[in-house]
C-alpha cells in the first residue's frame, strides 16, 4: 500500500494493446473507442480473420495456434505492445490476466498492465496465504484442518474451531468414498472412524481432513474496484450459483433473497479483503453463502475483470472497462460509494458451443448459421464471433454472452427467456436449449438456486425430448419454402413457367413424401401440393390444410405458417440435410433422410466399422497401436483430448490395424479417420 | 345497377391510363342465373375429370403396385418424381390414354406415363413404364403414347429418359403393336435419328428389358442399369431353354453385373432405383447443351428486360391475368350452342389480359392478336362463331405475320365450321379457308392448341388440329370433336336416305327417320366426347379450364427448345 501514498500520478492512454481474444477483445475495443483510446489486437494465426482482429484500429500476430505459442506469450506481447506504441495492456481474462510474472515484466517495461499490482496477484494465487490475509482483515473465511497429526484428540479439537456441520473427508479420497458428514459434536468419533476405515480399505491410507461443511452452498461474489489511491469500493454482488462441471453457466445480479444489510455486509467484506492486499483496478471476491442459514465465507479474489462483469454494469449503469481505463491512468475511482445506485435485475447467460445432454461435452466447429437477437439497452451481445466463424478447439468454446436488464427479477428473467429463443445457430451443437429450459424451470424462477442445482433438478432439466405432430410439420414447411427458392433461383425468374408453377401436376396434386429424423425417431411427412395449397400429413395422420408464407427477413428463412388453425411464425435453417428450427423452446434439428445408395456408396468406400472416426476435433493425444496390431473388441486404440478432456477411441470390433491417420500431437477434425482397419475380405484374399 | 356503374368506372380508368389501354374488360354478370349454371355445370365436369385422374393413377391397382414395391422398385410416377429437379411441375401427356379401349381389360394410362420436366434445369421428355399394368407390356395405345412422346420430344428438342420396366409387346396384339411403320420398331428408328440430331437418348433399366425393349437402352447414349432388378436380353430364360436348352437365371443371362462389367451393354451401375435416378441426372448434367433458354432471351432482350449496370438482365416480373381464370367455368359451360365471347377466355389466360387485337373489325368471327405468356410473346387466334371468307383470310394474314416475325401461335378451338350456302361458295370460301388451313400447315413456329368448345369439320383444320402438328393440343372437358354435329350427321343421313326411298318411290315415315337417327346422334355423342379422343391419343390431354394458363406456359417452355425456322408457304389460291 506504501505505492498509493504518492500524489496523483496521472499517465494518459491514448493505446492500449488487448492481450486477449473473443469477445473480452471486442468488449474492451467497443470502449476503447468511446473514450477515444486507439486499440491494438494481437491475433494467433486461426484468429487472423477474427473479429476481435479486425476490429481492433492495429492487430499483430502473436503466433502459433496453442496458446502457448501465442496469447500466453508475455514477452513477445509486449514487445509487440512497445513496437505500436501502446502504453497499457489490457489482459482480459484467462490467458496472462492473472501472471505474477507477466504484470511484474509489464512493470520494469514501463508499460501499464491494466490489472492489480502482482503483489495482490501473488498474494491471492497462494490459498492459504489468502486465507491469512482475509483472517487477518476480518474477512469470515471457511475454516479447515489439513494438518499431520491424525490423533483423534488432535482432530476433535479442530473439529470444534471448525464448527458443524462438518465434512470429513480422506486425504487420498475420490467419488464421495471415504467422506462423511457429522452434524454434531456427538457424531464426530462415529463419522471419524467410518471414515478412516471406508479409506483404508479403499486407499490403503487412513489420513483425513477436515473442513466445514455446507450444506447448499450458493456462489456469490462481488464487484470490487480500487483506485491507485487506496480507495475502494463495491458494486454490489452477483450469484453464479449455477454450474455445471465447476464453470458458471449463468449469472445475475444483484443476488437474490438477500437482505440489504446482507449486501452491504458482504460488499464491506469484499472491499476490506481488496484493500487487505493493496489492490488497484477491478476485481472480485468470492464467497460462499450457506442457502440455509445466510453465513458467508471468503473462498478467493479473481484479480482481473470476469466474465459476468455485464451484469453488475447493468444494475449500477456503468461501463467497468472504462474504470479500468481510468483508474490505470491514475484517475481516482469515478464514483464513491455513496454515488453507486442499484435497478432492477440482469442475468447473463453464457451460451457455449457444447452438448448439455452429452455431459455438457464441449464442442467445436463452424457457426454456419448464426443470427442474434435484437440488441438494445436492455439486452447486449458480447460475443467474438460472426457467422462463418469457427469455434476453435483451442480455445475456449464460448460463442457468446447474452445479457438482459428488467425491472425485477421476473421481468429480466422472463426477457432472457425470450432472448434466447431469438438466439440461432446451427453448424454445431449448443447450450441455448439449457439454457432456456433452465431459466425456465420452476425452481430457477423461484430463485431457488444453490451450486448442486443442475444436479438435483437433472430429470426435469433433462426431460425426455418429445416432438410433436406441429414440429415435423414445421420443418416440412421449411423444406418446401428452401426447394421453391431453389426453384426459383436456379430459372430466369417468374418468366419461367415451370417455376412460377412449381410442382405442378394436371388434374391431380403431387404428393411427395420426405423421412425427417429427429432425436433418433424417423417420421413420415407426406406433402400435398395442391395449386397454392398445401396440405401436410405427419405419420399417415390426418391431412392438415396448410397457409404458409416467407416473412420478409433478409437471407433468412422466416416462414409463417396457419397449420391447422395455429398460426406460428418461426425461423428455420437447412444445411445439407439439416433442418433446424428455431422455436420458442429453443432450437431442432431434424435430419432428412439421405437415400440408401448414398450409404451404399460410403459401405463401398470402406466406413460401415472398418475404420474409427474422431468423435470430435481435438488433438491426438497417444496412439496406442501400430499397423498390422491384431486388437480385439473394446481395446483403446488412440487418445484424443478436446477441451481438456480426453476421449479414448476403442475398437468396435476385433481386427487387424492397417493404418493410423495422423501422428502425435496432430490436430484431427471431425470424422477423421483415425485407425483403419484391414478390410477382412481383402485380408482373406 | 353495380355492376353498369363498375363497369364504367372501370372504363373511366382506362381511359385514363395509357398504360391500361390494351387491357382486355370483362362484361360477365356473375349474378346471372347463367353464369351460376354454367359454373356448376363446368365445375363437376372438372370434378369428374379429376376423379377419373385419381382413378387411373392407381395403375394396376392396390395388389400390382404392392407387389412391385415389395421388391423395392418404385412406382412409375415417383420414379419420374425423384428424377426431376425438386419442385419442377411435371407436364404429364394423355394421362387418360387407353380409358375404355379394350373393353374389361383397364390399361390406365395406356401402361405408360409420359410427360415433360425438367431434369438439372433442362426440360426433358420422360417415358417410363408403368410394370404394374399388365406387366408394362406394349398394348397398341402404349405404342402410340410412346411414338407421341418422342414426337414431341422430337418437334421441341427434348432429351430422352426413358425408364425402362415393360415385359414388351403385348403378344396377343402382337399384329397391332409389330409390324406396321408406327409399330413398335419406330421406338428405336426414333431413338437412332433423334441421337443423329443430338437430341440425346438416355435409358435407366429398372425392370425387364426383353427382346425388342432390349433396343431401348441398346440405343440409347448412355444407359443405367438397376442391380438386381433391371435385366436385359434378347430372349428371356424361357425361350433361351426352349431354343437352346440351356438353363440361366434372369440375372445371370442379362442382369446389371453382366451389362456393365462383361457385355458392356449398360454404362452405370445403380444400387436401386433411387440410385439409378440420381445418376441418371447425372448423366443430364453432363450433356453440355446450349443454354436452352436463349431464345428466350432474344425475346426477352427485344422487349422488357431491364437492363443493369454490368449488361446483366434482370426479367420483369409476369403480370398475372387481370381476372380470375375460374370465371372461365361461368362464362364457358358446357352447352356448346350458347355462345360466348372468346376474348373473355384469352382475358384469363395471358399476362395482365392484354390483348392488341390485330383487324378487330374485319372478320369479327375470327380473333386474332398478340398477347404475351409468362413474359414470351405469342399470337393469339380465338373463334368468334362460323368462319366466313373475311374471317379466314385475316386469319391467313395474322397467321404470316407470326410466321414471319417467329412468334408462336395459340389456338383457342370453338368452331362449327366454315360457313356453308351459295354465297358463302360464291364468295370462295372453299379457297379463302384454304389459305387458311395453308397457311396453319406451313407456319414453322411452335403453335399449341386448346380445344375450348366444339371441333368441327374444316374448322378443326383451320384452327391447327391434330393433324396440323400443333406442338402440344389439349381439351377441355366441355368440348366435342367430330367431322360434325350429331344432329347435322343424323339429318344429313336421314335426308340421303329419304331422297333414296323417294327415288324408288317409297315412304320415309317420321318414325323410321326418329330410328335412323337415334343411333346416329348417340354414335356421335359418345365419339365426340373428349375422353373418347384422349384415350386414342388424338388430344395430349384434357385440362381443367383454370389451369389453361399454367399448361400453354410449360408447353411454350418447352417448345421454344426449338423455335422454329423460316417459313415457306405453299401456294396461296387467289
Amino acid at each position: 500500500t506504501e505505492a498509493n501514498a504518492a500524489a496523483p500520478k496521472i499517465r494518459p492512454i491514448s493505446k492500449i494493446l488487448i492481450s486477449n481474444r473473443g469477445e473480452i477483445a471486442c468488449r474492451v475495443i467497443r470502449t476503447a473507442r468511446k473514450l477515444g483510446v486507439r486499440t491494438v489486437a494481437v491475433f494467433s494465426d486461426p484468429d487472423e480473420k477474427s473479429l476481435h482482429t479486425q476490429l481492433a484500429d492495429e492487430a499483430y500476430r502473436v503466433g502459433e495456434a496453442a496458446s502457448s505459442a501465442s496469447y500466453l506469450r508475455g514477452e513477445h506481447i509486449l514487445e509487440i505492445a512497445k513496437r505500436s506504441g501502446a502504453q497499457a495492456i489490457h489482459p482480459g481474462y484467462g490467458f496472462l490476466s492473472e501472471s505474477v510474472e507477466f504484470a511484474e515484466q509489464c512493470q520494469r517495461e514501463g508499460v501499464i498492465f491494466m490489472g492489480p499490482p502482482s503483489s495482490a496477484i501473488r498474494d491471492m494465487g497462494i490459498k492459504s496465504t489468502s486465507k491469512a490475509i482475509m483472517a487477518a482483515a476480518g474477512v469470515p473465511i471457511i475454516n479447515g484442518y489439513h494438518g499431520e497429526d491424525q490423533s483423534d484428540e488432535c482432530l476433535q479439537a479442530e473439529a470444534k474451531i471448525i464448527g458443524f456441520p462438518l465434512m470429513i473427508k480422506a486425504v487420498r479420497g475420490g467419488g464421495g468414498k471415504g467422506m462423511r458428514i457429522a452434524e454434531k459434536p456427538e457424531d464426530f468419533l462415529t463419522a471419524l472412524n467410518s471414515a478412516r476405515n471406508e479409506s483404508q480399505k479403499s486407499f490403503g491410507d487412513s489420513s483425513v481432513l477436515l473442513e466445514r461443511y455446507v450444506r447448499s452452498p450458493r456462489h456469490v461474489e462481488v464487484q470490487v474496484f480500487a483506485d491507485q489511491y487506496g480507495d475502494a469500493v463495491y458494486l454490489w454482488e452477483r450469484d453464479c450459483s449455477v454450474q455445471r462441471r465447476h464453470q458458471k453457466i449463468i449469472e445475475e445480479a444483484p443476488a437474490p433473497g438477500l437482505s440489504e444489510e446482507l449486501r452491504r455486509e458482504l460488499g464491506e467484506a469484499a472491499v476490506r479483503a481488496a484493500k487487505a492486499v493493496g489492490y488497484v483496478g477491478a476485481g472480485t471476491v468470492e464467497f460462499i453463502l450457506d442457502k440455509e442459514d445466510l453465513s458467508f465465507h471468503f473462498m478467493e479474489m479473481n484479480t482481473r475483470l470476469q466474465v459476468e462483469h455485464p451484469i453488475s454494469e447493468m444494475i449500477t449503469g456503468t461501463d467497468l472497462v472504462e474504470w479500468q481505463i481510468r483508474i490505470a491512468a491514475g484517475e481516482p475511482l469515478p464514483l464513491k460509494q455513496s454515488q453507486i445506485t442499484r435497478s432492477g435485475h440482469a442475468f447473463e447467460a453464457r451460451i457455449y458451443a457444447e452438448n448439455p445432454r452429452g455431459g455438457f461435452l464441449p464442442g467445436a466447429g463452424p457457426l454456419r448459421y448464426l443470427s442474434t437477437p435484437q440488441t438494445s439497452a436492455e439486452v447486449r451481445v458480447e460475443t467474438g464471433v460472426r457467422e462463418g466463424d469457427e469455434v476453435s478447439v483451442h480455445y475456449d468454446p464460448m460463442i457468446a454472452k447474452l445479457v438482459v436488464w428488467g425491472e425485477n427479477r421476473s421481468q429480466a428473467l422472463n426477457s432472457l427467456i425470450a432472448r434466447l429463443g431469438e438466439y440461432h445457430i446451427s453448424g454445431l451443437d449448443t447450450n441455448i436449449n439449457f439454457l432456456i429450459d433452465l431459466a425456465s424451470h420452476p425452481e430457477f424462477q423461484l430463485a431457488n438456486v444453490h451450486t448442486g442445482f443442475i444436479e438435483q433438478h437433472f430429470d426435469t432439466l433433462f426431460p425426455p425430448i418429445s416432438i410433436s405432430q406441429q414440429q415435423v410439420s414445421q420443418a416440412a414447411i421449411a423444406l418446401v419454402f428452401n426447394e421453391l427458392q431453389a426453384s426459383v433461383s436456379n430459372s430466369s425468374g417468374s418468366q419461367d413457367p415451370f417455376a412460377a408453377t412449381p410442382n405442378a401436376r394436371l388434374n391431380y396434386a403431387l404428393i411427395r413424401n420426405y423421412n425427417l429424423k429427429a432425436n433418433d425417431k424417423v417420421h413420415s411427412v407426406d406433402v400435398k401440393y395442391n395449386g397454392e395449397e398445401l396440405q401436410i400429413r405427419v405419420d399417415n395422420g390426418a391431412w392438415q390444410a396448410i397457409k404458409a408464407e416467407r416473412v420478409q427477413d433478409v437471407g433468412r428463412l422466416k416462414i409463417r405458417a396457419n397449420i391447422d388453425s395455429n398460426i406460428s411464425t418461426y425461423n428455420a435453417n437447412i444445411d445439407g440435410p439439416t433442418v433446424s428450427l428455431f422455436l420458442e423452446s429453443g432450437k431442432l434439428d431434424f435430419e432428412l433422410v439421405q437415400p440408401k445408395f448414398l450409404s451404399a456408396q460410403v459401405d463401398q468406400l470402406g466406413a460401415g466399422g472398418s475404420r474409427v472416426v474422431a468423435p470430435m476435433p481435438g488433438v491426438l493425444e497417444k496412439v496406442l497401436v501400430k499397423p498390422g496390431d491384431q486388437v480385439k473388441k473394446g481395446d483403446s486404440l488412440a487418445v484424443l483430448i478436446a477441451m481438456k478432456m480426453e476421449h479414448i477411441l476403442k475398437a468396435p470390433k476385433d481386427a487387424t490395424i492397417k493404418s493410423i491417420g495422423g501422428a502425435e500431437g496432430d490436430n484431427v477434425a471431425k470424422g477423421a479417420a483415425v485407425i483403419t482397419f484391414v478390410d477382412e475380405e481383402v485380408a482373406a484374399n | 345497377r353495380n355492376v353498369v356503374s363498375t363497369n364504367l368506372l372501370r372504363t373511366q380508368t382506362r381511359l385514363l391510363h395509357v398504360g391500361e389501354a390494351n387491357v382486355l374488360p370483362s362484361e360477365v354478370d356473375k349474378q346471372s342465373a347463367e353464369y351460376k349454371d354454367n359454373a356448376s355445370e363446368m365445375g363437376k365436369l372438372v370434378t369428374e375429370l379429376r376423379n377419373l385422374t385419381s382413378q387411373v393413377l392407381t395403375g394396376g391397382g392396390q395388389k400390382a403396385n404392392d407387389r412391385h414395391t415389395s421388391r423395392g422398385k418404385l412406382l412409375a410416377r415417383e420414379r419420374i418424381n425423384l428424377l426431376l429437379d425438386k419442385g419442377s411441375p411435371f407436364l404429364e401427356l394423355s394421362a387418360l390414354a387407353g380409358h375404355e379401349l379394350y373393353g374389361e381389360e383397364v390399361v390406365n394410362s395406356g401402361g405408360i406415363v409420359t410427360g415433360v420436366g425438367r431434369v438439372c434445369g433442362t426440360e426433358c421428355v420422360v417415358v417410363a413404364n408403368d410394370a404394374t399394368v399388365k406387366g408394362g407390356s406394349y398394348y397398341p395405345i402404349t405404342v402410340k403414347k410412346h411414338l407421341r412422346a418422342q414426337e414431341v420430344a422430337q418437334e421441341n428438342r427434348l432429351p430422352c429418359i426413358y425408364l425402362v420396366d415393360s415385359g414388351g409387346a403385348n403378344l396377343p396384339r402382337q399384329a397391332e403393336v409389330f409390324p406396321d411403320k408406327l409399330h413398335f420398331g419406330r421406338i428405336f428408328y426414333n431413338q437412332a435419328n433423334m441421337s443423329g440430331q443430338g437430341i440425346p437418348q438416355i435409358a435407366v433399366v429398372m425392370g425387364s428389358c426383353t427382346a425388342g425393349g432390349a433396343y431401348v437402352p441398346a440405343m440409347a447414349d448412355e444407359s443405367i442399369i438397376v442391380k438386381k432388378q433391371g435385366t436385359i436380353f434378347l430372349a428371356g430364360p424361357p425361350l433361351v431353354k426352349a431354343a437352346t436348352g440351356e438353363e440361366v437365371s434372369a440375372e445371370d443371362l442379362g442382369g446389371a453385373d453382366l451389362h456393365c462389367k462383361t457385355s458392356g451393354v449398360t454404362d452405370h451401375y445403380a444400387v436401386d432405383d433411387e440410385h439409378a435416378l440420381y445418376l441418371a441426372r447425372q448423366i443430364v448434367s453432363n450433356l453440355n447443351l446450349p443454354a436452352t433458354n436463349s431464345y428466350n432471351d432474344q425475346l426477352l432482350q427485344s422487349s422488357q428486360a431491364n437492363f443493369k449496370k454490368d449488361n446483366t438482365y434482370v426479367p420483369a416480373a409476369v403480370e398475372e391475368p387481370r381476372y380470375d381464370p375460374l370465371e372461365l367455368y361461368g362464362i364457358v359451360g358446357p352447352n356448346l350452342t350458347k355462345s360466348f365471347d372468346v376474348r373473355e377466355v384469352i382475358a384469363r389466360i395471358v399476362d395482365g389480359s392484354r390483348f392488341t387485337e390485330f383487324k378487330k373489325l374485319f372478320g369479327e368471327t375470327l380473333v386474332c392478336g398478340f398477347a404475351k405468356l409468362y413474359g414470351h410473346r405469342v399470337g393469339i387466334v380465338g373463334n368468334n362463331g362460323v368462319l366466313f371468307s373475311d374471317s379466314a383470310l385475316k386469319g391467313a394474314h395474322f397467321i404470316q405475320l407470326c410466321a414471319q416475325r417467329k412468334i408462336p401461335l395459340v389456338f383457342l378451338q370453338n368452331i362449327t365450321g366454315f360457313m356453308v350456302g351459295r354465297d358463302a361458295e360464291a364468295n370462295g370460301i372453299a379457297k379463302n379457308g384454304a389459305k387458311m388451313v395453308t397457311a396453319v400447315a406451313c407456319a414453322n413456329v411452335p403453335k399449341f392448341t386448346v380445344i375450348i368448345g366444339g371441333s368441327y369439320g374444316a374448322g378443326n383444320y383451320g384452327m391447327c388440329g391434330r393433324a396440323y402438328s400443333p406442338r402440344f393440343l389439349y381439351m377441355w372437358p366441355n368440348s366435342r370433336i367430330s367431322v360434325m354435329g350429331g344432329t347435322q350427321a343424323a339429318n344429313v343421313l336421314a335426308q340421303i336416305t329419304q331422297d333414296q326411298r323417294k327415288r324408288a318411290g317409297k315412304e320415309f315415315t317420321d318414325e323410321e327417320a326418329q330410328k335412323l337417327k337415334a343411333p346416329i346422334v348417340e354414335m356421335f355423342e359418345a365419339e365426340g366426347s373428349p375422353y373418347y379422343s384422349t384415350a386414342r391419343l388424338w388430344d395430349d390431354g384434357i385440362i381443367d379450364p383454370a389451369n389453361t394458363r399454367q399448361v400453354l406456359g410449360l408447353s411454350l417452355k418447352a417448345a421454344l427448345n426449338n423455335a422454329g425456322h423460316d417459313t415457306k408457304f405453299g401456294v396461296f389460291r387467289m
